[in-house]
């Protein structure tokens, strides 16, 4: 069996051979500054590996019954992107690794056909011979006029750079899987449109054959039928049975969204974390299904038509597009989605990574993080902006769509999640005789209860959950074997959500990809027909009501199954892991590719010595199969935090980890409180929302530009470190020049040393032309002033002269400063005019880890209880003074007006924790009665 | 500093006729190193009154009144109800037998109306709005629990706001102060004249009250500006040529008069700053204040020191702002606070002096523009009156430049700082920037603890 790292070793071992990062030499031309490329996101790598277009981009394609595998389009839709590479022949490529077992049909034991509501599969697939990589998310949609009612689409991830896709796994498979439900909810809301257009049209052609009969039968009335009339009779019956396949379709159809719905309140634990869209209403259930009912049945009238017997699927009729299959709407937002993804996962993966990290480490600095970071909120608003932007036609269907599309893709990704995961840790290279034993002995060994005496919650468990269920129908299918009957599903599979039977069924999925494609790694094709759900047509009726029950059924399982046991089966996997991701090291030559930061090892990165020495991982893949119980732990312990941080699984350290086992220990009445308390939740964890998005490329350009300026300001005057500790020691520093723009692009370069007062936004104006007031200065912390020479400008002048005490000036025009002095230490590190940066950006990265580490100095000096409350009653007030002197010299190793720089941010800190709501008021202005100076080039 | 902004342009005029005495940038002494600014009025505001330990009510030119928490500088209560301008305001004190704890208070305006304010609720309890003319002081007799207001004549109310009993018509320039003087005596300053009443309450003959007016004391020379109660036996006014009459409260007698230290009289001739003197505005007694000893008063742009004891002029400071003082205030610390119309406030100290025969320092050589260099010792006050007479100096620690404006009156909280209010519409609290800190810790960990966040290494 040919596995993704054999052939990738084969096909490219000898650059593997002399450089294990597959990264060639740099050329010549491209060892000087990269500015021009770096700007336009554009990889100057990508052409080196052979790919035939220029970026990554995202294509479309369906396996159409009529031509086969065909590309339906690109985004970004510009034929300069993907060049010169062969989209038919990737689309081919990548329609035949779907490993969607897409069966639909009659099943066994069933008069009607049965929808599968299919999972999406997931595959990462590498074409060497053209250099292309992609992300290959399968999907099938419904279609009344195609075969066996489904259409199989994919959309493709396309880089060059294997490790990119490889490693953003986790971040493309849950973009790509909101893409994927906003898509399939629509198929399905036009399906149920198309199945009742459908019914009426047989309803009518009932009527009138039966009107014909019955013309038929008065007409002849010699006792014995014509082969007109039985023909007719026929015809009738066969539109009679049409009809009962076409409702139970519908009704299958329309009980999607409920089961989906039971789903979201079992694993809303989930919800929290992979939440996309922060949907308030996302569990209100109630509301959601009376909305439902609106959806369905607010239909434009319809003219029935009169429908031949004869077989409507034929080759001559033009299959319905994209676009016809899901509601334009759902269309336009699938496509905004996407392009919003490969906005995401534009630019080179180090800096992809490297934002990844960086904004997870920010994440837990939630206390100091508001102090120079200014991009928190420009994500927030990169993020929100295309929500709005989304077409919406009406304002009802808006609301009926918001509240459809929102829940489920979220539980769709979390259950996805707790596979992929695993799956990612799966040894490619493995024969499948060994993947097999492998299983085989893993689900022996995992199942340390006994299978026979748990039978009874194990019927319960495969009832209650979907994807158990799945996970075994998938086995039976995909080996092509007959299919298992549900006991013997039951009796070899006693884990259904182990790691172990994923990867189990990955391995056997490899046995049919014996073409040239290399399938790097895959995930579950999770084929869905829960036992439960082949449920006899009458009795689907009731089915709602069965699967609430059901649920409650699975969480009493969980919480019934002794803790000890719960742990064991939990610790095993996480054992089982280990091994697999030390086994593929050696197989595999990238072995931090394929390694996977176990759920103890990840919270490690917030050491800074772990970060520095480990190459850059992904790093939520902790969350593995421990939503709910994360939650669980996240609200008995600390509900503020998680309430008002909208907390993030890997802002938990492994102490939480361990401790959410007892979790599971909470009785029924623990879990609904979780559920309800996170389905309020979720509206406020947007914030999670946020990190998701790398920074824009105008941010970039800003901060490179401010970056860049910064360091000709501090080249260029030698009064530079006094004008600095003046910003960020809290002292206005007025920039005072005739020429706007002059001053309007100092104060942008000098406003990333100004620290923030709140998470609102930067203390900075930057061009006013009035006389200050004293309130400017307490607002404003950097200030462009306009110098006019008429005799209006003396007012402003004289405003300035008398509160100058207040700031410092900067006066560009005649190259003068007139502040304190300083003679500290940091500030010299921090605006070294001989530093041998040259570039604005890593100028501006260099500011920032100082400024980082100045605030964290700022965080130890302001929670340290014994500086700031007397030890005792009585201590006299000088002694807490020297105490903070001391500690601030000492241990900060702060020297002179270095003090006073970390007072002021503690200061800012102190105001900032302490106050109710963020940014109510001005801070108070601070200033010290020290002496200036006019320093001059 | 400006001369280097400008670049050498105009000089402010007055400087170099008038040393006006300057503080360096480092003003150790100084510990109001935080201020914050507080907006609400939409002219300029007149009065500061204390409600409690943490809270002042503002008024001014506006109408309104607004109440401020003095910690925080969280804006309480905004009151409407004046049409014109505020021109009195006092709190109501409750009375022990009162039930309700409500804290009451008073506020006149141009209006012509009377109203009666709950602090708390911002309530507008009672209005009275039959006067004849704008109320100019209001003033509360706690003993007798009535409340009087002085306008044209002078009206006396209970707290129901019943109108007791009323004068004539006095003036039309109207009463411009009021005070209360033992005996069920009050002292108005009409004009040049002080006239005290006698208040009657209603005793078992009459059922009703009475004021009477018991003597008029006619020795000033021109209007009087400011009437103070010093302790129960004396009050002092000072008047719009600079006259101060110290006047025994029970007889109404004269007990002492400084009228030549800032009159023109031949004394002074040699002095130089004469001539500033000889306007009238520069004499004019806006304000005094006092403690066991001493008597301040604010005198056009000086500030003098009048000792009670040896009955003279102990220390002064003759340009001690830009211009005219509107308020002083001593505070607990012996420290004397100032503000002026030249939109500063500036803290004194009074100091014994060390040597009588100091020479003069050229205090010319110091300018207020003198920024650019370091003023490394504050400037030597200045000296000249008789060294005979002057034992103390008044001695500059600090000035707190905010306003942009006039500073019309400050109100000082022991454990708050410092409040100004300005006709730049502004009020600024300036506040003890350590001490500051030092809460703002105590509540941080204050809400950790609350939060369950404090580790306790126990």
């Amino acid at each position: 069996m040919i596995s993704a790292p054999d052939v990738v070793a084969f096909t490219r071992e000898a650059e593997y051979e002399e450089e294990p990062y597959s990264e060639p030499a740099l050329p010549e031309e491209y060892s000087v500054p990269l500015f021009p490329f770096a700007s336009q996101g554009a990889n100057p790598w990508s052409k080196l590996s052979g790919a035939k277009f220029s970026r990554d981009f995202i294509l479309i394609s369906e396996f159409s019954e009529q031509v086969g595998p065909q590309p339906l389009l690109t985004i970004p839709n510009d034929t300069k992107v993907f060049g010169t590479f062969d989209l038919n022949y990737f689309s081919l490529r990548i329609m035949s690794v779907d490993y969607q077992a897409s069966f639909v049909g009659h099943p066994p034991g069933s008069a009607y056909p049965k929808l599968n509501f299919v999972e999406d599969s997931k595959v990462v697939l590498g074409d060497s011979k053209e250099g292309a990589f992609a992300y290959v998310h399968h999907l099938t949609l419904y279609d009344l006029e195609a075969r066996g009612f489904v259409r199989p689409f994919c959309m493709a991830y396309i880089s060059a750079d294997q490790h990119k896709i490889m490693q953003q796994f986790q971040e493309l498979s849950a973009e790509f899987s909101k893409a994927s439900e906003c898509l399939k909810t629509g198929n399905r809301k036009a399906f149920a449109g198309e199945l009742e257009k459908k019914l009426k049209d047989l309803d009518y052609t009932r009527t009138v054959l039966h009107t014909e009969t019955e013309i038929q039968k008065k007409a002849n009335d010699k006792g014995f039928y014509s082969s007109q009339a039985i023909e007719k009779a026929n015809e009738l019956a066969s539109v009679e049975k049409s009809i009962i396949e076409h409702q139970d379709l519908l009704k299958q159809i329309r009980s999607y969204p409920h089961r989906k719905l039971k789903e979201a309140d079992l694993c809303s634990g989930e919800l929290e974390h992979t939440q996309g869209q922060a949907c308030p209403a996302a569990t209100t259930s109630t509301l959601e299904e009376s909305v439902d009912t609106d959806l369905y049945s607010c239909r434009p009238a319809y003219t029935p038509k009169l429908i031949k017997a004869k077989s409507t699927k034929c080759f001559d009729k033009k299959l319905k597009t994209l676009e016809e299959l899901c509601d334009t709407e759902y269309f336009t937002q699938t496509l905004t989605q996407l392009s919003h993804i490969e906005h995401m996962f534009r630019g080179d993966l180090c800096y992809l990574l490297t934002s990844q990290i960086d904004r997870a480490l920010l994440k837990q600095q939630q206390i100091t993080n508001f102090l120079f970071e200014d991009f928190v909120e420009v994500d927030d608003r990169v993020v929100e902006k295309p929500e709005p932007s989304l077409p919406k036609p009406s304002q009802d269907r808006l609301l009926s769509r918001s509240l459809e599309d929102c829940p489920i893709p979220q539980v769709f990704i979390s259950v996805g999640s707790s596979y992929k995961s695993s799956v990612e840790s799966v040894l490619i290279k493995m024969e499948q005789e060994l993947g097999d034993e492998y299983k085989e002995a893993e689900v022996t060994a995992l199942s340390s209860f006994d299978p026979q005496d748990n039978l009874d919650y194990l019927d319960m468990e495969l009832k209650g959950s979907i994807s158990s269920g799945e996970s075994i129908e998938v086995l039976g299918t995909e080996k092509s074997a007959p299919l298992l009957t549900k006991s013997d599903s039951q009796g070899s599979l006693t884990v259904p959500l182990s790691p172990q039977v994923v990867r189990s069924k990955a391995v056997s999925h490899r046995t049919i990809s014996e073409d040239s494609i290399e399938v790097l790694s895959t995930c579950p094709s999770e084929a869905l027909i829960p036992d439960d759900f082949k449920a006899s047509y009458p009795s689907a009726i009731n089915e709602e009501e069965a699967y609430a029950d059901d649920s409650e059924g699975a969480i009493h399982f969980q919480a019934g199954v002794s803790p000890q046991k719960l742990d064991k089966a939990k610790e095993g996997s996480l054992e089982n892991l280990l091994p697999q991701a030390d086994a593929s090291c050696c197989i595999g030559k990238e072995s931090h590719l394929l390694q996977v930061p176990l759920p103890a090892a990840a919270p490690s990165l917030c050491d800074e010595d772990s970060v520095v020495s480990i190459p850059p991982q992904r790093y939520q893949q902790k969350e593995l199969g421990f939503h709910v119980d994360f939650t669980a732990e996240i609200v008995s312990s600390s509900p503020q935090d998680s309430g008002s941080e909208g907390l993030t699984a890997y802002e938990l350290d492994p102490s939480h980890l361990l401790a959410s086992r007892d979790a599971s220990k909470t009785s029924l009445d623990n879990y609904s409180d979780t559920t309800s308390y996170v389905g309020s939740v979720a509206s406020t964890s947007s914030d999670r929302t946020a990190c998701s998005a790398p920074p824009t490329s105008s941010s970039d350009r800003h901060r490179k530009r401010a970056g860049q300026n910064a360091l000709k300001f501090i080249r260029q005057y030698p009064f530079a470190h006094p004008a600095i500790y003046s910003l960020l020691s809290g002292r206005t520093l007025v920039v005072l020049g005739e020429e706007e723009a002059i001053v309007r692009k100092l104060v942008s370069a000098l406003s990333i040393f100004v620290p923030n007062h709140s998470r609102s936004g930067k203390p900075v104006k930057h061009w006013v032309s009035c006389p200050l007031h004293i309130t400017d200065f307490q607002k404003w912390k950097l200030i462009g002033l306009q110098r006019v020479a008429s005799p209006a400008g003396t007012g402003t002048l004289h405003a300035l002269s008398r509160y100058s005490r207040y700031t410092s000036i900067l006066d560009l025009d005649n190259k003068t400063l007139r502040c304190p002095l300083y003679r500290g230490a940091l500030v010299s590190r921090l605006a070294d005019h001989r530093t041998q940066i040259k570039r604005g950006s890593t100028y501006y990265l260099h500011v920032r880890s100082m400024l980082t580490q100045l605030c964290a100095k700022a965080f130890l000096y302001t929670f340290c209880h014994h500086l700031h409350l007397p030890a005792c009653d009585q201590e006299p007030e000088g002694l807490l003074a020297g105490r903070q002197g001391s500690f601030l010299r000492l241990s900060l190793g702060l020297v002179n007006e270095d003090l006073k720089v970390v007072q002021y941010l503690a200061e800012l800190l102190k105001l900032h924790y302490t106050q109710e709501i963020p940014a109510t008021g001005q801070p108070t202005l601070r200033f010290d009665y020290v002496p200036s100076f006019l320093y001059k080039i | 500093m400006l001369r280097w902004l400008i670049g050498g342009a105009r000089e402010p005029q007055g400087l170099a006729e008038s040393p006006l005495q300057t503080v360096g940038e480092e003003q150790t002494q100084n510990p109001y190193t935080e201020l914050l600014v507080l907006k609400a009025h939409h002219d300029i505001v007149r009065f500061l009154v204390r409600l409690d330990a943490y809270r002042f009510a503002s008024a001014g030119d506006d109408g309104i009144v607004v109440v401020w928490n003095a910690q925080t500088g969280e804006k309480l209560l905004e009151l409407h109800g004046h049409t014109k301008k505020i021109t009195a305001i006092t709190t109501l004190p409750s009375i022990e037998a009162c039930e309700e704890k409500n804290q009451l208070f008073l506020t006149a305006s141009a209006d012509r109306t009377v109203i009666v304010w709950d602090c708390n609720s911002g309530r507008q309890l009672q209005q009275v709005s039959c006067f004849q003319s704008t109320v100019k002081c209001l003033t509360v007799l706690q003993r007798l629990d009535v409340w009087l207001s002085g306008g044209n004549d002078l009206c006396v109310w209970n707290r129901n706001l019943d109108l007791l009993c009323k004068t004539s018509h006095l003036s039309d320039t109207g009463i411009s102060a009021l005070i209360e003087i033992p005996k069920n005596c009050v002292v108005a300053a009409v004009g040049r004249e002080l006239i005290i009443f006698r208040l009657v309450a209603p005793v078992e003959g009459s059922l009703e009250w009475e004021i009477i007016e018991v003597k008029r004391l006619l020795e000033h020379r021109d209007n009087i500006l400011s009437l103070v109660n010093i302790d129960d036996l004396s009050f002092v006014t000072g008047s719009h040529v600079g006259e101060l009459i110290i006047w025994d409260s029970l007889d109404w007698t004269m007990q002492a008069c400084e009228r030549n230290f800032w009159d023109p009289s031949p004394q002074l001739d040699t002095q130089p700053e004469i001539k500033l003197c000889q306007k009238p505005n520069d004499t004019a007694i806006h304000h005094f204040t006092w403690d066991e000893e001493n008597v301040f008063a604010a005198v056009g742009r000086g500030l003098y020191v009048y000792n009670l004891q040896t009955k003279r002029v102990i220390a002064c400071q003759k340009t001690a702002h830009d211009s005219s003082i509107l308020h002083v205030a001593k505070l607990p610390n012996r420290q004397l606070v100032s503000c002026s119309e030249d939109g500063s406030v500036r803290i004194w100290e009074l100091r014994e002096k060390q040597q009588l025969a100091a020479e003069p320092v050229p205090t010319g050589f110091f300018n207020m523009w003198g920024f650019g260099r370091v003023n490394k010792q504050a400037c030597q006050p200045v000296k000249k009156q008789p060294e005979n007479a002057i034992s103390c100096a008044l001695e500059l620690i600090g000035d707190l430049i905010g306003h942009s404006s006039s500073v019309e009156m400050f109100l000082y909280f022991e454990d708050h700082g410092l409040v100004t209010c300005s006709a730049d519409h502004l009020i600024i609290l300036w506040k003890n920037g350590e001490r500051e800190s030092g809460l703002r810790s105590l509540k941080l960990f204050q809400k950790l603890e609350e939060n369950g966040d404090l580790y306790r290494p126990v």
